[in-house]
């Protein structure tokens, strides 16, 4: 099987630990991963923000770039998404307004995309990876995964089956967040709002990670954190499941803005 | 009277334009739909019927009361005694044997001649009904001649509806529709009056009859 | 505050104050997490609920893409049951025909019925100025109405109110309207719906003419419905001699059994009740029960240019059910008076910018109120896809495009102020189209993370910044990760 990692640009740019830990943990599980160096953005911030006509180039770029694999996992959901639901609609679109069928083609040959729970639980199989992770979690479901994809307990399942994983109820799990991409800036105090109650409920659960299947939503909570300097930090799914006794995880390595 | 056809002819006009998608050639037959949902969401035996009604009235706080033909007049006579009633009304065709133990109340009988000035100074109404749907815990009036006119089971503040058990219990919203003639004024009574304007929750009694008995009368030894 | 829309700010600015204020939020956030909670357990007991649902929609698609038919159907039954049929291409004209049916009647005062159609319009206001006082006897309307307040809510215009507030303005304003509150009256909901049954029942007892909207029209028969709790609709409905209803073109449905559907999933998805207390139903007139005369205005006011538009025209399935706004983490956190509009929260967001277009700011703003985290969609009884329509719109504002206005088809220009924004996603997906920029402007960033100011400058920046911290950036992308990894496994090392 022929599996491409889509990381993201937000994860290519700013969270590379979540992309490391993708391919760590599909090598264990015995998945050679690729990274097509041709991909860059699924295209969601403009899409999202009413810029459909110049997602079409990435919309693209994604078949382009994918073309010839078997199947391509990402570690978000809210880009699978995008892949999934929007993509069809933006290539229908295209033709309606008479740009041919061209879209429409390129991604009738493109290979399947798949979250990187469902990817572990639909087709691996696994629940259970070999994970090691002796500390409090609990987990915030996003939006795109929970109700376009429909992930359901999956993550759950795999943080459960984690050692020495904890796992912590979060009241309120299934509200958004308040990120909702070009919504975090154009709507602030809204967004910030929601933001706020979402980490009041994190830190009431007792734990001490709040963990995420999507770092654009991470980053908007861990910047409430921060600010807040909140004692709970946040991490990716990927990264929790990447860690094993042997090589546990570390807290990111970064460059101190301040 | 102002012509306003200029903007029946307009609107017509606009809804026209607006669905020029929809090809020339199709008829509203040709719109899918699927009726694939439930006409009853359990099997139940006429007795479990109008146990769930009499248990889904009481839910929305209507006092349900359950009598065998015989006993109905008395238990009409005992609810008017327990409210206080010294004024009633009935609809013209209501069963006279169901007053005939009665006392001490003036009955008006076929109230729709009333003001509705008049009708606030009575205490209570005595009525049938069309039908009742025990999934929805809801009694349907049709005006019917034992039901009378819509106004006389709203201004009176106690309301005493007979329900018929089992003919007129049906289970479904589905099985009351086709029971029921649209062309009468119809009123489905769902509990007594209530509001959930204050915060979203529930309150019983606002405008219509804050009291509402419901007496579910069987045949002698059936269900 | 006043009880028209003109001149309201746009979303966000309006948001920003609604957010801090820690009592409305307190109201809203008991109010929607009550009923939230509620409508879940209604709707388990429907184990066909899915079924419902489709088939809800697909009614509701069918009349749409045939409703001139319908319309013509449900005019000659509501005809033929001795009613008048009006129609009016805009709110005024609406607003219009009702104030000259009134001075018909020599009367100068109506009872209202809870109504969408005429917040929208305006009505009270209108027939105000004709010397017509409309008395609101839905008891939230009572309370705006009193109030002088606007609506924040579709079901519970006075969501915003929690009971003391509520009392207070019994306590201060009901005497300027007819019977004052009763002395010494509590804040307890019974009390204060004991007040206004009192307060009200003068006017329902006086009352020649009644006005009200209608939750369904049905064609075949034409049959109206009215769903409601108190009984003030009955009262509106049953007690005048001219009843005069105001009702939406789309408010349409085929046949009478078609209300099978729909009177078991509005209840439960409005107040979360497996029936309202109670449902009205006429069919024009009838003989000494009821109104003796019965006017239905039907009302366009941008309906059928919301038909117009293939993805946007799903919003005119709405059955005003008040599910979505009930679920909406945005509507909780910024109320309902933020959206400038009779129609708040999410359907609001894609009904009012459609209703009366997107030319100004406010209107603009509506279709990003929202994070498109989908609860909207998940429990609409008619499957809007709210954030489909969302995103159209947000299309519609920054591309400009085809769309009907009043009847006129035309192409709209972007709208203005969102120049800078073009630009920048143009550069971004240029760049993102070609990955040898984008690994550059990435290489750029990280390698000057140490510069990057700790609250970065421009208004789009601070809108972040104000209330997060930035993420900090990483030494290395993952793509030179990759690309340094398989070097050095192309060399025999292993990472």
């Amino acid at each position: 099987m022929r599996v491409a990692l889509f990381v993201t640009c937000v994860n290519d740019l700013l969270y590379p630990d979540t992309g490391r830990a993708v391919v760590t943990l599909l090598e264990r599980l015995g998945v050679e991963v690729d990274f097509p160096a041709a991909q860059t953005c699924c295209g969601q911030p403009q899409f999202n923000t009413g810029y459909r006509h110049a997602t079409e180039p990435l919309v693209r770029r994604y078949a382009t770039a994918f073309d010839g694999y078997d199947c391509v996992v990402t570690p978000s959901g809210s880009c699978a998404a995008m892949v999934r639901d929007n993509y069809p609609r933006i290539a229908r679109r295209a033709a309606d307004e008479g740009r041919g069928e061209e879209l429409t083609e390129a991604l009738a040959g493109a290979p399947r995309t798949y979250e990187l729970t469902e990817f572990l639980v639909d087709v691996l199989e696994v629940t259970d990876v070999g994970a090691y992770f002796p500390h409090t979690v609990t987990y915030h479901p996003s939006c795109h995964g929970l109700r376009m994809l429909g992930l359901g307990d999956r993550p759950r399942r795999l943080l459960e089956a984690v050692g020495g994983l904890e796992l912590r109820e979060l009241a309120g799990a299934e509200e958004c967040c308040g990120f909702g991409g070009t919504f975090a800036v154009k709507n602030p105090d809204v967004s910030a709002a929601m933001g706020r109650d979402k980490v009041r409920h994190a830190l009431d659960s007792g734990a001490r990670v709040l963990c995420g299947a999507d770092n654009s939503c991470l980053m908007h909570l861990d910047g409430i954190l921060r600010r807040e300097d909140a004692p709970l930090t946040s991490v990716h799914l990927a990264e929790i499941l990447a860690s094993t006794e042997e090589r546990p995880y570390r807290p990111k390595e970064r460059e101190k803005v301040r | 009277m102002t012509d306003t056809s200029g903007s029946r002819a307009e609107i017509l006009r606009r809804i026209r334009q607006a669905l020029t998608d929809v090809p020339a050639e199709e008829t509203p037959g040709d719109v899918p739909v699927a009726r694939d949902y439930l006409r009853v969401h359990a099997p139940r035996s006429p007795r479990e019927r109008t146990d769930l009604l009499a248990a889904h009235l009481t839910d929305y706080r209507a006092h349900v009361h359950r009598t065998e033909e015989a006993g109905l007049p008395g238990t009409v006579a005992r609810l008017l005694a327990e409210h206080g009633t010294r004024r009633a009304v009935v609809p013209a065709g209501l069963p006279g044997a169901w007053l005939a133990e009665v006392s001490g109340v003036e009955v008006v009988s076929g109230g729709g001649g009333l003001t509705a000035g008049e009708l606030d100074a009575v205490d209570s109404v005595i009525t049938g009904c069309a039908l009742a749907v025990a999934e929805t815990g809801t009694i349907v009036l049709d005006a019917g001649p034992d039901q009378g006119q819509r106004r006389i089971t709203l201004i009176p503040d106690h309301h005493i509806c007979v329900v018929r058990a089992p003919e007129q219990v049906v289970d479904s919203v589905p099985q009351a529709l086709p029971r029921l003639d649209p062309a009468r004024p119809l009123t489905w009574i769902s509990g007594p009056s209530a509001t959930s304007d204050i915060e979203l929750d529930r309150v019983e009694g606002v405008h219509g009859p804050r009291t509402l008995d419901v007496v579910i009368v069987t045949a002698q030894s059936s269900a | 505050m006043s009880g028209t829309y003109l001149g309201l700010p746009s979303f966000p600015r309006a948001a920003a104050e609604s957010t801090r204020d820690t009592q409305l939020r307190a109201n809203l956030t008991h109010a929607t997490h009550t009923i939230r909670d509620k409508r879940a357990v209604a709707i388990g007991e429907l184990a066909d609920w899915p079924q419902l649902r489709a088939a809800g929609a697909q009614v509701k698609d069918r009349t749409l893409r045939h409703l001139d038919h319908y319309l013509l159907q449900l005019e000659a039954a509501v005809t033929e049951a001795g009613g008048t049929v009006h129609w009016a291409a805009d709110a005024e004209e609406a607003n219009r025909i009702v104030a000259r049916l009134v001075h018909a009647t020599g009367e100068s005062e109506v009872v209202k019925v809870k109504s969408m159609a005429t917040q929208e319009t305006g009505l009270n206001e209108a027939l105000a100025a004709e010397g017509i006082a409309a008395y609101e006897t839905d008891l939230a309307e009572l309370i705006v109405q009193l109030g002088d307040d606007r609506p924040s809510h579709i079901l519970v215009p006075a969501i915003h109110k929690n009971r003391t507030e509520i009392r207070d303005i019994f306590r201060t304003r009901m005497a300027d309207w007819g019977r004052p509150a009763p002395e010494g009256l509590s804040d307890s909901p019974a009390e204060l719906a004991e007040a206004a049954r009192l307060h009200l029942r003068e006017k329902f007892l006086r009352a020649k003419v009644g006005v009200s909207g209608a939750n369904f029209m049905v064609a075949e028969t034409g049959t109206m419905v009215v769903v409601e709790s108190e009984g003030n609709g009955r009262m509106c409905l049953t007690l005048p001699e001219t009843l005069i209803s105001v009702v939406g073109i789309e408010k349409i449905v085929p046949t009478w059994r078609d209300l099978e559907i729909y009177l078991q999933t509005l209840p439960r998805s409005s107040t979360a009740e497996r029936m309202n207390p109670y449902t009205s139903m006429w069919t024009g007139t009838s003989d000494g029960d009821g109104p003796k005369v019965f006017h239905l205005v039907l009302l366009d006011n941008g309906r059928t240019d919301t038909l117009a538009d293939t993805v946007g025209r799903q919003a005119l399935r709405c059955i005003r059910c008040s599910a979505c706004l009930n679920v909406c983490p945005v509507y909780e956190r910024a109320g309902g008076h933020a959206y400038g509009s009779p129609y708040p929260g999410p359907i609001g967001a894609i009904l009012t910018p459609q209703l009366r277009g997107t030319d100004n700011e406010l209107n603009a703003s509506l279709p990003y109120a929202s994070s498109l985290c989908g609860a909207c969609y998940t429990v609409c009884p008619v499957a809007i896809d709210i954030p489909e329509v969302l995103v159209h719109l947000r299309e519609r504002v920054v591309q400009g495009g085809p769309v009907t206005l009043r009847g006129t088809r035309t192409t709209i220009k972007p709208a203005r102020g969102h120049a800078a924004e073009r630009a920048a996603m143009r550069v971004g997906s240029w760049t993102l189209d070609h990955p040898a920029a984008w690994h550059t402007a990435q290489r750029l960033a990280l390698r000057t993370r140490r510069l990057h100011p700790e609250r970065a400058p421009g208004r789009t920046a601070r809108a972040w910044t104000d209330s997060r911290e930035l993420p900090a950036l990483p030494e290395q992308s993952f793509r030179d990760w990759w690309r340094q990894r398989r070097k050095t496994r192309e060399n025999g090392g292993d990472q």
